[in-house]
């Protein structure tokens, strides 16, 4: 039997804006068989996207097809012509957006654009699509499946719009199934959602596909057959356990290393062990920050927030997106003066706005952005970014700011000769590394990294978190690492404040609040951490924070425990009414839950 | 033609071919250039004085009286018009420089600012927005009487407000970008926020908006001219070179197209650079739905 | 959406009353004697008082605005000081009331030719961009926009009108004719008038729907094996309605600078013609109606336009 697509080797240039076609694909070749999933892995620039829109015929603009086949069924499809091309579209080959919520039309129903296909290839009846729509979203666990296909966009939430692709891309039981990045955009409790979703469907659908991901623990949960891709080349092909357990291409064993393994969830020893915060001063503290958005009437996002950092330490804030993590950094840096609590740096306490602090103040507690792209002002070159901190806070001269940039440029290992380049001529990595240099340069006593790596591919992401490791020793400088990756988090920080909603829900030292987790949040968050291990998704589909958890978006309240409507433990009338008590399972370690402790620990998974 | 609406957007454009953008653009430049130096140089190059009586007849055909003809009182049109480019040019380049240093200015401290400046400046220059431009600077002359300093001081202030709105949004876009979060954060003051940090990243954008500003002086001064409003006699622009001519029409003389036929050349070669300018920063769209 | 809607209309309102501030304040507070400025300089001091007491000058500016608004929504508009004399009193809303029908008449046929034809143009340069059609609509409207509507009115007039007299020469207008004994002289003011506003309208249109064009839920229509004409009509036009109506609302509203011009230029006998007469001799009440008539019109024009906005847009007609 012949192989259900074959890609011959296949060439795509693109045209970056400015300069001549470059190619992206340089000579791949695969094949996918009749209901085989088939994951194509790499980092951004890859070519991975392309090379699946290529089964459709499709190139991108600014995109061409410079050489090679693609034999669908046998059938040359890039010799085809526009008006040849469409009946495949849709129809024997569908394709699921990275972002759903950019690829659905705000001006069209969604049950429109789901039956879209099997109307315009004339393939069903209206009515018989609008019922085979309904069913899907049955199958697929969305909520009033009758109601759905009324609706517009904007009015589901991001992760069902995600499954409602899903459901338009089976809509005419395509042979060939194209997902491209499908849950990358999505928080991690959204991801295991959708992926559950999707790994039914093509399951029940028994056709083929390709799964486009840089996440190598999504694939491990998805894939029978892994090509790991790089600046538009195979690297290796090969069987999901033979990629995940025995890598031979060096290439894939630096994408294996970047891979942070979960961290474990032991049970307590018991063990008596230093609380680092206790016994020395800490050097910032926030205090009962309470602080939102909003000029006139504010929309408060932050709830009493208690967090102490000690000198050379790392506190470690975690919690899913919409849950004030980066408010508390703008908080601290001054950029959003608070409501009400304080902000005491070695004993100092702080003016709220960063106008009204002074230089010596600012200049001990220092800022680095998620976004290494926009952190950098395009049109300074890196020597002025990292050398206006010197001129600023010492009054440093030119010649020996010229030197200290270059020690700078090392520390965050760097060539020297970086200095007179501008950010667009640096990769993310090289970015966030000028952006840490930049915090470096102002000799603070606290970096606050906001989501420093989520931006950055795998590989680049790890190197940084190494590298600020590295920092810490050399320097003793202290950190607030914000992140919603727990794994990262954990291997990293000595303190966990877990954020939920804008409350603090656990916080203590990272052996105390991983082993065991208490708070139905923290377990939910751990229980999320992807694994590459092939059975992890159905795993973690069994826990009862998965079943009560997973799907819902995060939801400032006012009043009663904020996790109320997602936690498996939630006592009503209690919960959502009273604010609950704080715990000391112990002496630094703070649990806020209605329930008693040795209600919260039971039904641990273990691995 | 006096526009109330050119927004940098209405020309951007997604065709390919930016070879033939950079050609428009490059005799844009050349018919800019060469009206530049007619300005600055007209008493070298004009044949006769702009105010010179070479002939009884009104409206005399070409060869009579100049190369292009004679206007209503018997003077050389191409020399009017060579002189014509000095006020012109002259006035528009004030006002462009004027316009846009205020409106620059007043929308970064807007933006940058934030909070009750911002409201107070936004709101103030709302409520001019709230006229169409031309009944504006009919009202302000109606009240003042019309001179070189209403005309220009009029024009300007409304060329103010466009800009304000462009740089204020512009600078609003910047001012979110982290590198300016990290310039608050690490204690800057306004004005090294203002022009270090967002007004190099605007400059692009800014540039384009400077032709459309220019053009739009050109036009609106030469239309308040032609209304009789604008530059009086004996000074003569080219707005007021079409008024005083009109009447030719009736005799099918084309003594006032020629400075009409000026002022087109201009804000074209103008519009040809900014055309070219904003196309370089194209969007993509699939040629599958272009054809 | 209703409360929108309700917000809309009230800031409107707002809008309006401001301008109305603002239209007093500049012709009656700014610096110099209102009075000197409307006689001259050589006006004997009897003359100056008669007409500071014609305007109640003498009383202060407040009250004068009370009651000038009052007048406006009355429809008082006062006297026109240039036309009147002693002793025979012309009243500005005759003056403007034998004249707006006209310039009502030259607007919307203008605009009943140039909206059509330059949503179509837009529309095609749009799907079509890039070709030869495309860069020929692009090149035509960069040169209509550039030139000013006196020179396509003088160029109009040399050749339809001069040389092949197929319309009269410059309007020989008089008020109070019927719409078809206009229509023949009517022609070339409304050819001049949309020529102008379609190069604007033309263009953003284009760029209106081919931002929309370039959105990811456009791939995915073709990537979903849609035909391209429905794309356009189905995908791409329903989100691009919004900024068209913006287009539209802000280029007719344009189309006030060139009534001005236009009615200027054919001695049209419409209100543009009357308020630029009434500047030029400074008769203040008159203006300040004129201007009044036209920012309405102006605001009014911008409040369809959002109001079309907020009634197309999914995301207020269906709220979560």
């Amino acid at each position: 039997m012949t192989a259900l697509l074959e890609i011959d080797n296949l060439w795509v240039e693109g045209k970056p804006p400015g300069s001549d076609f470059r190619p992206i694909v340089k000579g791949v070749s695969l094949s996918v068989n009749r209901g085989e999933v088939l994951a194509l892995i790499g980092e951004s620039g890859s070519g991975k996207s392309t090379i699946c829109l290529a089964a459709l015929a499709y190139a991108r603009p600014g995109c061409r097809f410079a050489g090679g086949k693609v034999l669908l069924e046998g059938q040359d499809i890039l010799a085809l012509d526009s008006e040849d091309r469409r009946p495949i579209r849709g129809a024997k080959v569908a394709y699921v957006a990275q972002s759903a919520a950019a690829a659905f039309n705000p001006a069209l129903t969604i049950g429109s654009q789901v039956t879209e296909i099997a109307l315009v290839h004339e393939i069903m009846s209206a009515t018989e699509a609008d019922r085979r729509a309904v069913d899907t979203y049955r199958r697929l666990d969305l909520p009033t499946p009758e109601l759905l296909g009324g609706l517009y966009p904007h009015q589901v939430s991001g992760g069902q719009l995600q499954r409602l692709m899903a459901a338009m891309a089976v809509s005419c039981d395509p042979m060939l199934l194209l997902l491209d990045e499908p849950t990358t955009a999505l928080d991690v409790t959204t991801q295991i959602e959708v992926l559950t979703a999707f790994k039914a469907i093509i399951k029940q659908q028994q056709s083929a596909a390709i799964y486009v991901t840089h996440d190598l623990s999504v694939v491990a949960q998805i894939a029978d057959r892994i090509i790991v891709l790089n600046d538009g080349m195979i690297m290796e092909e090969g069987t999901t356990k033979q990629i995940v357990e025995q890598p031979t291409h060096d290439y894939t064993k630096t994408l294996m290393k970047a891979v942070r393994p979960p961290p474990r969830t032991t049970v307590k020893t018991g063990a008596i062990r230093d609380d680092p915060s206790a016994d020395t001063t800490p050097v910032l503290e926030a205090r009962g920050i309470t602080a939102g958005y909003g000029r006139v009437k504010k929309k408060i996002v932050l709830w009493d927030v208690d967090l102490k950092v000690s000198s050379h330490q790392v506190v470690g804030v975690i919690g899913e997106s919409g849950c004030g993590k980066s408010t508390l950094a703008r908080v601290i840096s001054g950029l959003l003066p608070q409501v009400s609590g304080e902000i005491v740096h070695k004993g100092t306490v702080l003016p709220p706005a960063v106008a009204a602090r002074r230089k010596a103040q600012i200049q001990s507690i220092q800022i680095v952005f998620q976004m290494a792209d926009v952190a950098l002002n395009p049109r300074q070159r890196v020597r002025d970014i990292i050398g206006r901190p010197l001129e600023f806070y010492m009054n440093m001269g030119a010649s020996a700011r010229r030197e200290r940039v270059g020690e700078l440029l090392e520390l965050v290992e760097l060539p020297r000769d970086f200095a007179a380049r501008f950010p667009k001529e640096l990769s993310g990595g090289e970015k966030q590394r000028v952006n840490l240099a930049r915090a470096l340069a102002a000799e603070p006593d606290v970096i606050l990294c906001d989501e420093v790596v989520s931006s950055l591919d795998t590989v680049v992401g790890a190197a940084i978190i190494d590298l600020l490791k590295d920092l810490q020793q050399k320097l003793g400088v202290a950190y607030v690492f914000i992140s919603h990756d727990l794994s990262t988090v954990a291997s990293f920080a000595d303190t966990i404040v877990v954020l939920y909603a804008g409350r603090v829900v656990e916080r203590g030292p990272t052996m105390d609040v991983l082993s065991p987790p208490y708070h139905p949040y923290t377990r939910l968050l751990l229980s999320s951490v992807p694994e590459i291990r092939p059975g992890w998704l159905e795993d973690v589909m069994k826990t009862r924070e998965a079943i009560s958890g997973i799907s819902r978006e995060v939801e400032l309240t006012d009043v009663g425990c904020p996790f109320f409507a997602r936690c498996p433990l939630a006592i009503e009338g209690t919960c959502d009414t009273q604010a609950p008590p704080h715990r000391e399972p112990a002496a630094g370690h703070l649990v806020a839950c209605h329930r008693e402790l040795d209600d919260l620990t039971g039904d641990i998974i273990q691995h | 033609m006096t526009s109330e609406v050119q927004a940098p957007e209405m020309a951007a454009g997604a065709a390919p071919g930016s070879r033939g953008f950079q050609t428009a653009a490059w005799i844009g430049a050349s018919i800019l250039g060469l009206w530049v130096l007619v300005a600055i140089f007209a008493p070298l190059i004009a044949p006769y004085g702009q105010g010179e009586l070479l002939s009884d007849e009104s409206f005399a055909v070409p060869g009579n009286v100049g190369l292009l003809g004679g206007d209503y009182l018997g003077r050389d049109i191409l020399s009017r018009v060579i002189f014509g480019a000095r006020m012109t040019l002259g006035l528009a380049a004030i006002i462009t420089v004027i316009g846009f240093g205020v409106g620059i200015a007043l929308g970064f401290l807007a933006a940058v600012a934030g909070g009750v400046i911002d409201t107070v400046l936004s709101r103030s220059i709302d409520a001019i927005m709230a006229f169409p431009s031309i009944m504006l600077a009919l009202i302000i002359i109606a009240s003042l009487g019309t001179s070189m300093t209403v005309l220009i001081l009029t024009i300007a202030a409304i060329e103010a407000t466009r800009v304000f709105r462009v740089s204020r949004a512009l600078a609003m876009d910047i001012a979110v970008m982290d590198f300016v979060e990290v310039a608050r954060a690490r204690g800057e003051g306004l004005w090294w926020i203002m022009l270090r940090e967002i007004f190099p990243n605007a400059t692009g954008p800014l540039a384009a908006e400077v032709g459309i500003r220019f053009t739009y002086a050109i036009l609106f001064i030469s239309a308040l001219s032609f209304l009789g409003l604008g530059v009086q006699p004996p000074n003569a622009d080219w707005g007021s070179m079409v008024r005083e001519n009109l009447q030719g029409l009736l005799f099918g003389s084309t003594a006032p197209i020629i400075p009409a036929a000026a002022i087109a050349t201009v804000t074209f070669s103008v519009n040809l650079i900014v055309d070219w300018y904003l196309h370089k920063s194209n969007r993509d769209i699939s040629d599958e739905i272009l054809q | 959406m209703l409360t929108l809607i309700v917000r809309r209309l009230m800031l409107a309102v707002v809008v309006l009353w401001v301008v109305s501030i603002l239209v007093f304040a500049a012709t009656e507070v700014l610096p110099g004697d209102v009075a000197i400025a409307i006689m001259g300089q050589q006006a004997t001091p009897d003359a100056l008082e008669a007409i500071r007491e014609r305007l109640g000058l003498d009383r202060p500016a407040p009250v004068r605005y009370v009651e000038w608004l009052g007048g406006l929504v009355t429809g008082d508009l006062g006297i026109s000081l240039a036309n009147s004399l002693p002793g025979f009193e012309v009243k500005v809303s005759d003056l403007i009331g034998e004249r707006i029908d006209d310039t009502i008449r030259l607007a919307a046929l203008a605009a009943l030719v140039s909206v059509p034809l330059s949503v179509m143009l837009g529309l095609i340069a749009a799907m079509t961009a890039g070709s030869r059609l495309d860069r020929g609509i692009q090149g035509a409207t960069l040169c209509f926009l550039s030139v000013p509507e006196y020179f396509v009115a003088a160029i109009l007039v040399i050749f339809l009108a001069v040389q092949l007299r197929w319309f009269p020469v410059l309007s020989s207008f008089r008020t109070g004719l019927t719409f078809w004994q206009m229509l023949p002289a009517l022609v070339l003011p409304v050819i001049t008038l949309t020529i102008s506003v379609m190069a604007h309208m033309t263009r953003m249109t284009r760029a209106a729907v081919l931002n929309v064009l370039a959105s990811p839920y456009i791939e995915m229509a073709i990537l979903k094996g849609v035909g391209r004409s429905r794309i356009i009509l189905l995908h791409a036009l329903p989100n691009a309605l919004a900024p068209i109506f913006n287009v539209i609302a802000l280029n007719l509203a344009y189309m006030i600078s060139g009534v001005v011009i236009v009615e200027t230029v054919f001695n049209f006998p419409g209100m543009a013609n009357l308020m630029v007469q009434a500047v030029a001799v400074r008769d203040i009440p008159l203006v300040q109606a004129c201007a009044m008539i036209f920012c309405t019109a102006y605001v009014g024009l911008n409040l369809t336009a959002d109001l079309l906005s907020i009634v197309v847009n999914p995301r207020l007609r269906h709220p979560r």
